[in-house]
């Protein structure tokens, strides 16, 4: 039930915190989308979607940063 | 899929499954929280992957599975009611109650409604003043908040014909409880990355000291699990308890503030049941006394119900790692997805559908 998706914020309406919305375009197909938990977000944000509302902005760097981790464990048996 | 993609890479999965084998050196039993892992971990056949000293636990979080059978029959004598139109999420139509279940109350035409958001359940109140509209509030701290604005909005908008029925529950109670039983064999968890999203992972830090038990807040993708898997395994060979973030890119250790704010100001926390697992302390959102004038229970006579669990179904086992989906007697027998005994067999991230699914027939 805790299924969140992914998605691009492409517009932003919407006038009192609580009351924005974002239209998400999820690789082709868009919805209306509360902002109202992500004041901070911006347009061309990556945002995590559950049940209707934005819960989060995915931070580029650290999607990076865990696929270089994964990229260099052929060094992983030094570490134990 | 930006975001998506990277993280069902066969070659990188591969390439933590070797980092895996090479560091386990002894059996280890892992718990994955919520039920989203649980299925994509079925799904993709993960467990058969690993070593066979892992071996994985699937937990208590599938909201659907653990919602005490008493909600499912209030549900129901809610939405039998002339002038109501009952909202829930999909997966909560075909758990059974002790008597039938929501979608065949519908079939038998009761106006009840499958939504994506309560936000949704709110605009049908808007649109449908002569009519009570009841949205079937479940799920862990991660849809709570979205339960939370809708009531909250309803407050401000002055919307009488709006209510909840909520039965929210936490994760770290029930991880407390779980490790705290007698016969608990869990070692290390994998944390529910989308929880942690909105609460953080501060509430955590307690379990592990106490217990001293790794928890690694893991994403649902299959390289976010080997990684989870990976990193809680790599913890447990060197002695060590931590809690630790695979999923940084969405969850930071303070969580969504505003979201945690609303979810204060909306619910409080009380004692709840679990379905299969009993009463667990503070494990539960009820909405707030500011809030009572929207809360379904107070505004629909529920006092009469009688709740009837079915016999021979095992799903408390399920739920606590006690017994795994197919060593179940009824499983795939008297118990299949289109006739479940009980909620692990309903809902799609229930351990035995996700059995049954992916691999009963294989």
């Amino acid at each position: 039930m805790c299924l969140a998706v992914p998605g691009k914020i492409i517009n932003i309406s919407g006038d009192t915190p609580l009351n924005r919305m974002g239209k998400i375009d999820f690789s082709g197909i868009s919805k209306e989308i509360s902002l109202a938990y992500l004041p901070e977000s911006k347009l061309d944000d990556y945002v995590i979607v559950h049940a209707g509302f934005a819960i989060s902005i995915i931070d580029q760097q650290e999607a990076q940063e865990t696929l270089n981790t994964i990229q260099a464990l052929d060094n992983f048996e030094a570490d134990l | 899929m930006k975001f998506v993609s990277e993280y069902r890479d066969p070659e990188t999965a591969k390439k933590l499954l070797t980092a895996i084998q090479s560091i386990t050196t002894q059996p280890w039993n892992i718990m994955e929280v919520c039920g989203g892992q649980t299925h994509s971990i079925i799904k993709h056949g993960i467990d058969q992957l690993l070593p066979e000293q892992i071996n994985l636990i699937h937990g208590p979080g599938c909201p659907v599975c653990v919602t005490p059978l008493q909600y499912i029959d209030k549900a129901l004598a809610i939405a039998k009611q002339a002038g109501v139109i009952f909202c829930s999420f999909g997966d909560m139509l075909r758990v059974p109650g002790s008597e039938q279940d929501l979608l065949s109350l519908k079939a038998s035409g009761a106006d009840v409604r499958i939504v994506y958001s309560p936000l949704d359940a709110l605009k049908l109140a808007q649109e449908n003043p002569d009519h009570e509209v009841v949205f079937f509030g479940v799920g862990f701290e991660t849809t709570a908040p979205t339960v939370a604005l809708a009531v909250h909005q309803a407050k401000q908008l002055q919307l009488e014909n709006f209510s909840v029925l909520a039965c929210h529950v936490r994760v770290p109670p029930v991880m407390n409880a779980l490790l705290g039983s007698e016969d608990n064999t869990v070692q290390g968890f994998l944390g529910a990355g989308h929880v942690c999203t909105i609460m953080g992972y501060h509430e955590y830090l307690p379990i592990t000291e106490q217990y001293k038990i790794p928890i690694v807040i893991t994403g649902f993708e299959p390289v976010d699990i080997l990684q989870g898997l990976y990193l809680c395994i790599k913890q447990l060979e060197q002695g060590r308890a931590e809690v630790e973030n695979q999923y940084s890119r969405v969850v930071t250790q303070q969580g969504n503030h505003p979201a945690q704010q609303l979810l204060q100001q909306v619910f409080s926390i009380v004692d709840q049941q679990w379905r299969g697992l009993g009463e667990i302390p503070q494990s539960g959102l009820a909405l707030s006394e500011d809030y009572a004038n929207w809360n379904a229970e107070n505004r629909f006579s529920l006092a009469s119900i009688k709740t009837q669990e079915p016999r021979n179904c095992r799903s408390g086992d399920i739920l606590k790692g006690l017994l795994k989906p197919d060593a179940c007697a009824e499983f795939g027998k008297t118990c299949t997805p289109e006739h479940p005994l009980g909620a692990t067999m309903v809902s799609s991230e229930g351990a035995c559908a996700a059995y049954y699914r992916y691999r009963a027939r294989a």
